[in-house]
């Protein structure tokens, strides 16, 4: 199983500035200071091994979009954050002209996560199938709200793709192309819903926009079982824990330092932290991101937690 | 979780040992439930001496953070002192030095506190 990130921005859709290109090159040039390089590649090779990943490249800014391959003709994607668009891109690239199957899983109706779909290539052409699968009443409400004006020019009765809405039950496990899918109820206004997949061996769960109620005992047993032996977590760690629950207490949202324990305790192998705060720097994240590797070093219990952060166009294979 | 205290003029000093995390921060939360009724009472500030501490949690934190928010509504307030090193890491990967006052040591938490308290600590 491969996982791709189109996207993997919290809440709104970012891009990097001409302040931050100008940082991010001042910052590589005075890394790079006495050194000689006699061709691109010695400096390509510069940046990608001996610069941080905050300095040489970008955590990305678009909104959640996460496809899973298992190495079907089928496509299956989580969210469809603005991340769908570059993600409907890859698809007629990789179809040369024949028409797809798309299984879409929403977390929740929430704007960041169907903002992509009107610009989702596929669901303009005639043949594609697209399934939608979700447990929120208002599935197909927010599809049709979103292209209807005055938001959208094109409203969706005109796609031209076969599109289908499947509603799931929390906590009820179902087949789908040959995969299980199981969704499970999660704290954030208007209700989001978690997903573990498992096929051939290989379970993965995608958790985004989840709050933790840490007094909540039942529910923190609940996502543990969600959670448990999977090999790879995809995480809403939006903010730091004390951010979590002071200020942004019943935002909706969780912290890497939740996502370490709540994976240690589940015997997760690998933890992604997801959803990241759009006013976070590449170098905050890079921050979490070390904050995060560092707990998980300090409380190791038997097994060790691989620990990485999410960006847009990072591939886990599994 | 034991809670040992001593008062140092308006300063309430709190011990807390061991591991605080889900299993024990219930207990903890009671029974610095009393100690804070305790500081309202005598309008003294309580100092959690951290120094006894091996760990804590996120649920361990929460606990913290309440603390300090019921503390704030009564006037008085929570500050921390000591913590060993990996307590001090957790706290700061957290933010939670930015939640509580942290000081390396119990005498400057007090001297953070009142004069007094810390004149009351230098008479042993």
């Amino acid at each position: 199983m491969r996982v791709r990130f189109w996207g993997t921005r919290g809440s709104l859709p970012v891009g990097l500035t001409v302040a931050d290109v100008r940082d991010k090159l001042a910052q590589a040039l005075v890394a790079a200071s006495g050194r000689r390089f006699d061709s691109y590649g010695e400096a390509y090779e510069f940046a990608r091994e001996q610069l941080p990943f905050s300095v040489s490249q970008t955590f990305g800014g678009h909104t959640s979009c996460v496809e899973l391959d298992f190495g079907r003709d089928e496509y299956f994607v989580c969210d469809m954050g603005s991340g769908a668009r570059a993600f409907g891109d890859h698809i007629a690239a990789r179809q040369g002209g024949k028409p797809a199957t798309i299984h879409i899983f929403m977390s929740h109706m929430h704007w960041d996560h169907i903002m992509g779909f009107p610009f989702f290539g596929p669901a303009y052409r005639r043949g594609t199938q697209i399934r939608i699968y979700g447990c929120h009443q208002v599935l197909e409400q927010a599809f049709r709200l979103q292209m209807s004006p005055p938001c959208f020019p094109v409203m969706f009765d005109q796609l031209a793709a076969d599109i289908e809405f499947v509603r799931l039950r929390s906590g009820s496990a179902y087949e789908v192309a040959g995969m299980r899918v199981t969704p499970q109820l999660q704290r954030h206004s208007g209700d989001s819903y978690g997903f573990r997949f498992e096929v051939a061996g290989r379970s993965l769960v995608y958790t985004t926009d989840s709050e933790h109620k840490l007094e909540d005992r039942a529910q923190t047993e609940a996502i543990i079982a969600f959670f448990r032996d999977a090999d790879l977590v995809i995480f809403d760690a939006m903010y730091s824990l004390a951010e979590a629950i002071s200020v942004k207490e019943d935002w909706g949202h969780s912290s890497n330092v939740v996502g370490v324990e709540l994976c240690q305790r589940a015997n997760v192998k690998h933890l992604v932290l997801f959803h990241h705060e759009p006013a976070n720097s590449d170098a905050a994240i890079e921050g979490a991101l070390r904050d995060a590797r560092r707990l998980e070093e300090l409380t190791r219990g038997s097994a060790p937690l691989r620990v990485s952060a999410a960006h847009d166009g990072l591939e886990i294979e599994l | 979780m034991a809670l040992e205290h001593r008062t140092y003029g308006t300063a309430r000093v709190v011990t807390p040992r061991g591991r605080l995390d889900h299993d024990t921060c219930d207990t903890f939360q009671a029974d610095l439930a009393i100690e804070l009724d305790a500081c309202a009472r005598d309008g003294a500030a309580l100092v959690l001496d951290m120094s006894k501490l091996e760990y804590v949690s996120s649920a361990g934190l929460r606990c913290l953070m309440i603390a300090a928010r019921q503390a704030s509504a009564r006037n008085s307030r929570v500050v921390a002192s000591a913590p060993q090193a990996v307590v001090a890491e957790i706290l700061q990967i957290s933010r939670f030095n930015l939640v509580l006052p942290v000081f390396a040591t119990t005498r400057e938490a007090l001297a953070s506190v009142s004069p007094d308290a810390l004149a009351a600590f230098d008479r042993g």
